[in-house]
């Protein structure tokens, strides 16, 4: 695990200095800026399906669920990020105290 | 040098830049807890979690690098997805590089602190002198509070034992969700409904794949969607496919925005 940490760490931190060493041509393309921000984007929308709606490697319909629609809720009610996670503990926690998986 | 500018400085602009940089630095120092909280949860000790927030330093990917890691994704899932989504930061770099003017150490040092939030306070501010102070005073602020926040969530995490009965797994969910939303909105309609396309398609591509790939790659299959778009999609704002035309850069300067988590 330490090396997946030290790797990671490494390269985002190279990603960092790379933009402040490298010619500004080489980078400020309209093309380029256009899609680093769509790659941000779907890696994002990747990550919530995956947090949320798999498990053990096949897909898996539970609390989670229901806790991220909680979450777009209170994210339409522009609640703060702290709060939209603790909503989603919140909902979760009290879902599976129910019983629900 | 930001030692200079503070809270007590005679100039207005500076002035106004430090309270900004202090009340971002608040906002997502706050938000160091969820990830500390989540990262344990994921299976990360408290040094691997706090080595990720004073060296990657960078939400996003952290949050991404203990997500891959909770879903079982190898060290090569976990490095690719946490640098594809420290990209940005690379674009912010040569944003802010020649309105510091740093220059050796420093210069190391400002490109460890350039995230999404520095870069947002540092390009609204007016003078070159209030730039320099929002770019310092919400990097340093951040970076102090964002480290404090980790551990304080790490050792919480790691006291409460179980993450499943507090909602800990579905907390990362809406983590990333909170990160994405201020993402799918923008004044560029067209850039906005391509990004909004975009992380459906990269979603329900996701979904469609865990069950026959190994973990990690579901993701990373995402953000190769997000490449062939970029690739193949004709233009932003100018809607010409004049290639580093004026209108092409004014319009690329407005994707490069940081986007601050609310």
């Amino acid at each position: 695990m330490w090396w997946a940490v030290l790797a990671a760490s490494v390269v985002v931190l190279a990603t960092k200095v790379a933009g402040h060493l490298v010619p500004r041509a080489l980078l400020e393309r309209p093309r380029v800026v256009r899609t680093a921000a769509l790659v941000t984007a779907a890696l994002l929308a990747a990550l919530v399906a995956v947090q949320t709606a798999t498990g053990g490697g096949a897909l898996a319909l539970d609390a989670r669920l229901a806790a991220l629609a909680v979450a777009a809720v209170a994210l339409l009610l522009r609640a703060p990020f702290v709060l939209v996670v603790l909503l989603a503990a919140a909902t979760a926690a009290l879902l599976r105290w129910l019983g629900l998986p | 040098m930001p030692a200079r500018s503070s809270a007590a400085d005679p100039d207005p602009a500076v002035r106004s830049a430090v309270r900004t940089a202090l009340s971002v630095s608040v906002a997502t120092g706050l938000y160091g807890v969820s990830f500390g909280a989540l990262s344990v949860a994921a299976g990360l000790d408290v040094p691997q979690t706090m080595a990720l927030s004073l060296l990657m330093f960078s939400g996003g990917s952290q949050f991404a690098a203990v997500g891959v890691v909770g879903a079982g994704g190898g060290i090569g899932a976990v490095v690719a997805t946490a640098g594809l989504l420290g990209a940005r930061n690379g674009l912010y770099g040569v944003q802010v590089a020649p309105l510091l003017g740093a220059s050796g150490w420093r210069r190391l040092l400002a490109a460890h602190l350039t995230i999404d939030e520095s870069t947002a306070v540092a390009t609204a501010q007016p003078t070159p002198a209030a730039t320099r102070a929002g770019f310092w005073w919400t990097g340093a602020g951040v970076f102090v509070l964002w480290n404090a926040f980790s551990l304080l969530g790490a050792l919480l995490g790691d006291a409460l034992g179980d993450p499943r009965r507090y909602g800990l797994d579905a907390a990362a969910g809406a983590a990333f969700l909170a990160l994405l939303w201020p993402r799918l909105s923008g004044d560029d309609r067209r850039a906005t409904r391509t990004v909004r396309v975009v992380a459906v398609a990269a979603a329900a591509l996701a979904l469609a794949l865990t069950p026959v790939v190994p973990a990690g790659v579901p993701v990373l299959a995402a953000a190769a969607l997000a490449v062939v778009v970029g690739a193949l999609d004709g233009g932003g704002a100018g809607a010409g496919r004049g290639p580093g035309g004026g209108a092409g850069a004014g319009g690329g300067d407005d994707d490069a925005a940081p986007v601050v988590t609310p």
